[in-house]
């Protein structure tokens, strides 16, 4: 069994302002905007380098996408930054308009995700963002894993032409992906192999289920991993011949299970090969305030979680 | 242009807008009739614009209408200063038309840079392309049209204070100001209050157009705005119109904001506006 090493727990959010600060460097085009919350979002060495390109827009996130869209008309490629709640629900009908259905090339970079925002509690914590976003035709979503892939995605989406959604956190997470990765939009990595239960997860749930297959390996239980940082498009081919294999998934995820990755996944499967499924994911809850790590043990969002949903859908195979 | 030609070019765009509506019973003409001055002395005398259409309108003015549902208007003058086919005017509305109901880019209909119609959000793109001309060293403006009611929803005085607050003063935004909307007069559904103080207060430079139905004092109007960018403010033209102007029954009330006149409405409507440059 392939093994993967944490070197070194890092923040999410800060791969995406490492990416953001090369970006500033070697794109003249790539500009950046935020809604007051440049230190969360870690885009202080963009602002110091290019003071030019960045606009400061104040608490105000629906004027923060319009200048956005309007950006990019005379050629910019806006990084709109905020949390993923005011990324996204505060400001959905201006991205649906302004954005996604005047084909805009702005990208939403939306930290603080899910409930490892941690003690602020529900009013901060965004459970349904992934399905807001899926949802807007011609809209990319990608929720990254962990920091190095994180500067990856942030690197890579630059070269896309279209709107984007990447969704990241505020954590310290483990850090294990490779320093120097290809990142390619809408393409599964394929992280285990394993013969028994396919473990698809996407964001902070990719190192828990690795945590995960660790631990049912020893069971005797084979595990193949899949780490799904682009939600939409979907790589189904990946997701199919994983599950051709193995006969059965768990999906993981940091988001209500209505409207998220295991939907997704679910569907793929019904129309193509249907085979059982347990969700890792909040049962259409809000969150509360309290530690990451709290969190993700009340809400079911750990290794144990990934373990417990694994032994019981091998046994509805 | 002579006066003479914008008053020609102006009642053609009526007929247009009129026509539009009524052939699919559907659409907003008042709004559309009120603003038939303003859009013809911007297209046709104000704005520089470059031959054909690209999205990034660099070296050129750009213009965007957030209030969308005045789209008969913007159809008709786009189609006759040369974006699309004039004939197209009659797929308005119709399934698989680039003129949907409200203006979209999805479509790829020239002369449109975003889609609108959901209210409030025109200001805050103009912003952006308005610091992208910046950005790009491009020392033309951006042009934006409001309704008076859409000013109630919020997103617009974000993007008001914004505005002057980082001194985006290539930006000429017109309110207009015809006390009108859906569910009666701005008055009655929620007063607005004084608009010309609201955007100084705000940091705007501000100047009135008494009466935005009448050509010489929209040129003038226009002219003078253009003349006041470049100095550290972003500029606004409170506009005063009447909805549904040019059309005798149609004039000075809401209830022509989304309604299409019938057979015998249209000809009596048409008779008081000749036709110039040919129907569609």
């Amino acid at each position: 069994m392939k093994k993967y090493t944490d070197t070194g727990k890092k923040d999410t959010r800060s791969g995406f302002g490492a990416g953001l600060t090369e970006l500033g460097r070697k794109n003249p085009n790539v500009v950046a905007l935020c809604a007051d919350l440049v230190g969360s979002l870690k885009m202080q060495d963009f602002i110091d380098e290019n003071p030019e390109r960045f606009f400061q827009v104040g608490i105000a996130e629906a004027n923060m996408i319009g200048i956005a869209a309007g950006l990019t008309i005379g050629g910019k490629i806006p990084f709109a930054g905020t949390f993923a709640n005011f990324a996204t629900g505060r400001v959905y009908d201006q991205i649906r308009q302004s954005v996604a259905y005047s084909d805009k090339n702005v990208k939403i970079c939306a930290s603080h995700s899910g409930v490892t925002l941690g003690e602020d509690g529900a009013t901060h914590q965004i459970l349904e963002d992934i399905g807001l976003m899926k949802m807007l035709p011609g809209m990319t979503v990608i929720n990254t894993c962990d920091y190095n892939q994180t500067k990856a995605a942030t690197l890579a989406i630059a070269e896309h032409e279209g709107p984007v959604y990447l969704r990241f956190g505020r954590p310290k997470v483990a850090n294990f992906t490779p320093e120097e990765q290809k990142f390619e939009i809408g393409k599964a990595v394929h992280l285990l192999k394993g013969s028994d239960v396919t473990i698809i997860a996407t964001g902070h749930l990719v190192w828990e289920a690795i945590q995960a297959a660790e631990k049912l390996e020893e069971q005797g239980i084979s595990c193949d991993v899949i780490n799904i940082h682009t939600i939409k498009p979907l790589d189904e081919e990946a997701i199919l011949k994983s599950v051709k294999k193995t006969g059965c998934v768990v999906t993981a995820e940091e988001h209500n299970y209505l409207g998220g990755l295991g939907e997704s996944v679910a569907r793929v499967l019904v129309k193509n090969h249907p085979a059982p499924q347990e969700f890792v994911a909040t049962q259409d809850t809000f969150g509360e305030s309290g530690t990451p790590g709290q969190l993700m043990e009340k809400y079911g969002l750990n290794a144990e979680a990934i373990i417990k949903a694994s032994e019981k859908v091998l046994g509805r195979k | 242009m002579e006066i003479k030609k914008l008053e020609a070019f102006a009642s053609q765009v009526r007929r247009d807008i009129l026509r539009q509506v009524h052939k699919v019973n559907s659409g907003h003409p008042g709004g559309s009739l009120g603003c038939t001055e303003f859009f013809t002395v911007l297209y046709q005398e104000v704005m520089v614009r470059k031959e054909g259409f690209d999205m990034d309108g660099i070296g050129e003015d750009l213009f965007f209408l957030s209030n969308g549902h005045i789209s008969p208007v913007f159809y008709s003058v786009l189609a006759r200063s040369g974006y699309f086919p004039v004939e197209e005017l009659s797929t308005f509305r119709l399934i698989n038309s680039r003129l949907q109901g409200h203006p979209t880019t999805h479509e790829g209909l020239p002369g449109v840079r975003v889609a609108s119609g959901s209210l409030g959000q025109g200001m805050s793109v103009a912003l952006g392309a308005a610091q992208a001309k910046k950005l790009n060293k491009d020392p033309q403006i951006v042009y934006t049209l409001h309704g008076d009611g859409e000013l109630q929803e919020g997103q617009n005085w974000e993007a008001i204070m914004y505005a002057a607050g980082k001194k985006v003063d290539n930006l000429i935004s017109t309110v207009d100001r015809n006390h009108q909307q859906i569910d009666g007069s701005t008055d009655d559904v929620l007063p607005m209050g004084n608009l010309v103080e609201k955007f100084k207060a705000f940091g705007w430079d501000v100047l009135e157009i008494e009466n935005g139905n009448d050509l010489k004092q929209v040129i003038d109007g226009l002219k003078e705005a253009k003349s006041r960018t470049g100095k550290g403010k972003p500029v606004c033209i409170i506009m005063n119109t009447e909805m549904g102007h040019g059309v005798d029954f149609m004039m000075g009330s809401h209830k022509w904001h989304g309604v299409a006149p019938n057979d015998e409405q249209l000809e009596k409507a048409l008779a008081q506006n000749p036709e110039t440059l040919g129907d569609f």
